[in-house]
């Protein structure tokens, strides 16, 4: 090949250029479940791009009209399916703060580790894929090491690995054992040495960081307005943490920090999670500390809780309440409506319930924070390049079995 | 600001919009009138002392048969501002013979999704709003499924779907057999 001469330029011009339209998904792996998203592409620049949800719709919020309270559990299992724990514990807390129940101590510190050993888990899980798809590939290997320990801890405790229902309404199912406290504790003093190993692989990474720096950037103003919360708004400066705003659990009781960033760019979010995950670890480490000795099922509510499997066979009212709790649901509950959320990895899960007396929520408002994420996808990368869209749907970190409920 | 001294704030404001004021669990919701709900929300984002700057979520309830004035569906904003912390609720109430509303789309970008779910899921008209399609649902999808008259069952065993009228009048007749509610 010769040099490229003026007139061969100059013949190039002539021949004009038109936008490109790009369907990205909905089975891309890079778009982390179903999401489909038509890209207007001019070169290497999206001029436009418009997302397409919907493909896991399965009608949460109508299922939950139609089942009792207790039943309604399961449901939220299937929201973010990789943090089930924190989901559960967001409707429990709602639906005890609408019939005005307290949970036990013991049970509260619980749930506390729990949605907290949900973070991390969900976090590494973000980073591993996050850093896959912009092309680090080792740090996804050492991310799913960590994952299995507490994956295998939610086994031991509840019997389930990912669709765990183990909060109850008043409490959790069952109390975990020493040994099981032990090995949490093992693990919260062996994890900061391993998010600092993840952290070597990639935050001076030089591809990393031109990869993330400046790109998706979002002011604190116009992520406010747009919605947005968790990490995806933290990384913007904004000091919203629901756990701070609104304290349920033990949150009140444990000293904590919010991490910020400033930028609001990718890479600003990835440090802010990065944050999020040692502050987790420090939560859990004090939960073990100061848990109370006690019952882990509310005894004041017993109209929501199901009786002991042993006094079924034997107690002629345990077994017509079993059957009344699991047909028609509580009989007496207030009729009113609680809004109430709790910061699960991805942002705000709130649950806007309406009582009308019976015993099936009225209405059952399921308000997921990667609902409003993916919303946010054109303003992150309209203007930008086509390599940057894989970066922005993983910073802003959304499950589509939550987004499309 | 306390939520009854915020609710203060907008009667002062809109006399005529307020219809009433109820406090369930320490949240305080504002019964409103549909017609000036964007200029109300334009007034909460905008005043420095609410500041209401982030609309933690908007939803659609259907309260069939359950009004006596008509007002069959309530929009149902939560408002929060980062600056006070402070939280209020607004239902504003939509008639079921009419079902359409002012788009908040100019004071909070974050709602587009949120009306567009509305109207997917009740078919209540968000009028304003720049890209009003079907979200969650396939555009072909008859029938809007949150309202409470959309049946929850089709009908059973290995027969083929017949369209959304059969269905209908077969859960018409099934309701007999439910729990009274």
């Amino acid at each position: 090949m010769g040099e490229i001469e003026e007139k061969d330029i100059d013949q190039g011009k002539k021949l004009g250029t038109q936008e490109l339209t790009l369907s990205m998904g909905p089975q891309h792996p890079a778009t982390h479940g179903v999401l489909r998203l038509v890209l207007e592409l001019d070169g290497e620049t999206v001029t436009k791009c418009t997302p397409y949800v919907g493909y896991l719709h399965r009608g949460v919020e109508k299922l939950g009209e139609n089942k009792t309270y207790f039943s309604a559990l399961p449901l939220t299992d299937r929201l973010d399916y990789i943090s089930s724990m924190s989901n559960n514990v967001a409707y429990v807390v709602a639906v005890e703060r609408l019939f005005g129940i307290e949970a036990p101590e013991r049970a509260k510190y619980l749930r506390t580790i729990m949605s907290e050993m949900t973070r991390i888990s969900s976090h590494i899980i973000w980073l591993g894929t996050h850093a896959l798809d912009i092309g680090a590939m080792t740090v996804f290997l050492y991310s799913f090491r960590e994952r299995e320990w507490l994956l295998d801890l939610f086994e031991q405790a509840c019997g389930a690995r990912l669709t765990v229902s183990y909060p109850r309404i008043g409490g959790v199912r069952n109390d975990v054992s020493k040994e099981w406290l032990d090995s949490l504790y093992r693990f919260t003093q062996e994890f900061p040495a391993r998010v600092d190993e993840y952290e070597t692989l990639i935050d001076q990474n030089r591809i990393w960081l031109q990869r993330t720096k400046g790109i998706g950037v979002i002011s604190a103003e116009e992520a406010i307005n747009w919605g947005l919360t968790g990490g995806t708004l933290r990384g913007s400066g904004v000091n919203y943490d629901v756990r701070k705003a609104f304290p349920y659990d033990a949150y009140d009781k444990v000293e904590f920090e919010v991490p910020l960033g400033s930028a609001g760019d990718v890479y600003d979010r990835y440090r802010v999670r990065m944050g999020e995950l040692r502050q987790a670890n420090r939560i859990i480490k004090q939960c073990i500390e100061q848990m109370p000795d006690g019952p882990v099922l509310a005894p004041d509510a017993p109209k929501f809780i199901l009786p002991a499997k042993e006094n079924l066979f034997k107690n002629m009212e345990s077994l017509i309440h079993h059957f009344v709790l699991l047909t028609k649901g509580p009989l007496t509950a207030p009729a009113g409506e609680i809004y109430s959320a709790a910061e699960v990895p991805k942002g705000e899960l709130g649950f806007y319930i309406v009582s009308d007396g019976t015993g099936k929520p009225y209405r059952m408002r399921v308000r997921a924070p990667s609902f409003i994420h993916a919303s946010v996808l054109p303003r992150l990368c309209e203007g930008g390049l086509v390599a940057d869209v894989i970066a922005n749907i993983g910073t802003i970190d959304i499950v589509l079995g939550e987004c499309d409920r | 600001m306390e939520p009854l001294q915020i609710t203060e704030k907008i009667k002062e404001a809109f006399p005529a919009e307020v219809l009433d004021v109820t406090e369930f669990r320490g949240q305080v919701s504002v019964h409103l009138k549909r017609e000036k709900v964007l200029d109300i929300c334009r007034f909460l984002h905008d005043t420095p002392e609410l500041a209401m700057d982030y609309l933690m979520d908007l939803c659609g309830v259907d309260y069939l048969g359950k009004r006596d004035d008509g007002s069959r569906f309530e929009v149902v904003y939560h408002l929060y501002s980062m600056e006070h912390r402070h939280m209020l609720r607004l239902r504003v109430r939509v008639p079921g013979s009419d079902p359409k509303i002012a788009s908040v789309m100019p004071v909070w970008k974050g709602v587009n999704w949120h009306e567009r779910e509305c109207f997917d899921m009740f078919g209540i008209v968000f009028e304003g709003h720049p890209d009003l399609r079907r979200i969650l649902l396939p555009e072909d999808w008859e029938g809007h499924p949150l309202r409470k008259d959309y049946p929850v069952q089709g009908r059973s065993g290995d027969e083929e779907w017949r369209g959304f009228k059969e269905v209908l009048e077969i859960s018409e007749k099934l309701k007999e057999f439910e729990w009274e509610r």
